[in-house]
């Protein structure tokens, strides 16, 4: 009986794309057979020599994270087609605003309890006001509406001359 | 009269073909903003776009594009994580900010309780002294809580330095572990507020997207 070689059974993209899948698959490593739906999203939107090209623009120790993360915007698109991940990205920093906020609030009621120590001590002699309070709160409002720290879809606006809005720390300088 | 051609969009432009009028991608890829047009083509490909337009009503398409623009924009400075170093770093930051208000309102309810402990302890002091000094003992009820807990105070008050840093390098794009929590992400997209909490970054410990 002649000896057939063992041939593994074809990735998801190849089987997708209806190709042999050749020992040296750019995507076999990141889309096995199990998981067909992954490369169809990623396909759908992102195409693949897009994917291809990407996958040999970075390190191979970063492929998986990087097809990983594809993935999940691909997802994302599908459930959502005009906003995609970026409406998550929204929701979520709309949260960090809002619990900054509550954060900044709690901070300052805070303050006022520490102050009115600091008055009630200095009023009383044989003490040291310092010892109870340590100043005023640093970075409370870090995550602000005009300082994400980040990109901020809404205020991101790079065609035109740069962003918009106030990105310092995190949002505006290039890689 | 020869009529008069306007400029090709900044597709078509860069397609190198002629804009006709009814040519899908003008109204969202200005001739001023070549880049646009140009992160979007790269990352998404030019047809992908054009049927992903075509899929949705003219009135969500603007915002279509402007999210792809984002997507492509983050994907180039970031080819390994793209937006989803984002949704990380703000998972990340969200779980701060929880801890954070967590602890100040503990403080805060600790001082509420102190006070009325306090106001009770000051007028008894008060009221019982008479050669020692009340006001002192009045104080020290107080001062005493407030150093013990003075230190626990200061940690727990304010935000941590660490977390600037983290931000300044999700731009410079270095190694953060931003970066590896976002292969832990496994948000359910549509739930809001309810982003699963990724495990503590280790490189190994990965979850596979829920596709709920």
């Amino acid at each position: 009986m002649a000896s057939s070689s063992y041939s593994n059974p074809p990735c998801a993209a190849c089987k997708f794309l209806r190709r042999k899948c050749l020992p040296d698959c750019v995507f076999a490593p990141y889309f096995p057979p199990e998981e067909p739906q992954k490369f169809a999203n990623v396909h759908k939107i992102f195409g693949a020599s897009n994917v291809s090209k990407l996958l040999n623009e970075v390190l191979p120790h970063q492929r998986e994270d990087a097809v990983n993360s594809l993935a999940y915007e691909a997802e994302a698109r599908m459930k959502d087609p005009v906003y995609g991940c970026v409406g998550a990205i929204s929701v979520l920093q709309r949260q960090v605003i809002r619990l900054q906020k509550e954060l900044d609030a709690t901070n300052a009621d805070l303050m006022r309890h520490a102050c009115n120590e600091m008055a009630s001590n200095t009023a009383l002699p044989g003490t040291n006001p310092g010892q109870n309070y340590s100043g005023s709160p640093r970075g409370s409002s870090r995550y602000s509406e005009n300082n994400p720290g980040y990109y901020y879809p809404s205020n991101y606006n790079p065609w035109s001359g740069g962003p918009s809005g106030d990105h310092d720390q995190g949002g505006g300088s290039s890689v | 009269m020869a009529s008069s051609s306007t400029s090709p969009c900044a597709a078509c432009k860069f397609l190198r073909r002629k804009c006709q009028p009814e040519c899908v991608f003008a109204p969202y890829f200005p001739p001023d903003q070549p880049q646009k047009f140009a992160n979007v083509h790269k990352v998404f490909g030019a047809s992908n776009v054009t049927k992903l337009l075509n899929e949705l009503h003219p009135h969500q398409r603007e915002d279509a594009v402007n999210s792809l623009a984002y997507e492509a924009d983050m994907r180039l400075r970031d080819p390994v994580y793209g937006c989803v170093g984002v949704i990380s770093l703000l998972q990340h930051q969200l779980r701060q900010l929880q801890m954070d208000l967590t602890c100040a309102k503990s403080e805060l309810s600790k001082y509420q309780s102190l006070g009325l402990a306090a106001g009770h302890g000051l007028i008894a002091a008060a009221a019982a002294a008479t050669h020692n000094h009340p006001q002192n003992l009045g104080i020290n009820l107080l001062g005493s809580a407030a150093t013990r807990d003075h230190h626990h105070y200061h940690h727990q008050f304010f935000p941590r330095d660490h977390q600037h840093q983290m931000i300044r390098g999700f731009d410079a794009g270095a190694n953060y572990d931003a970066g590896l929590l976002a292969m832990n992400v496994s948000a359910s997209i549509g739930q809001l507020g309810q982003f699963h909490q990724p495990r503590a970054a280790t490189g190994d410990d990965r979850r596979n997207i829920d596709p709920s």
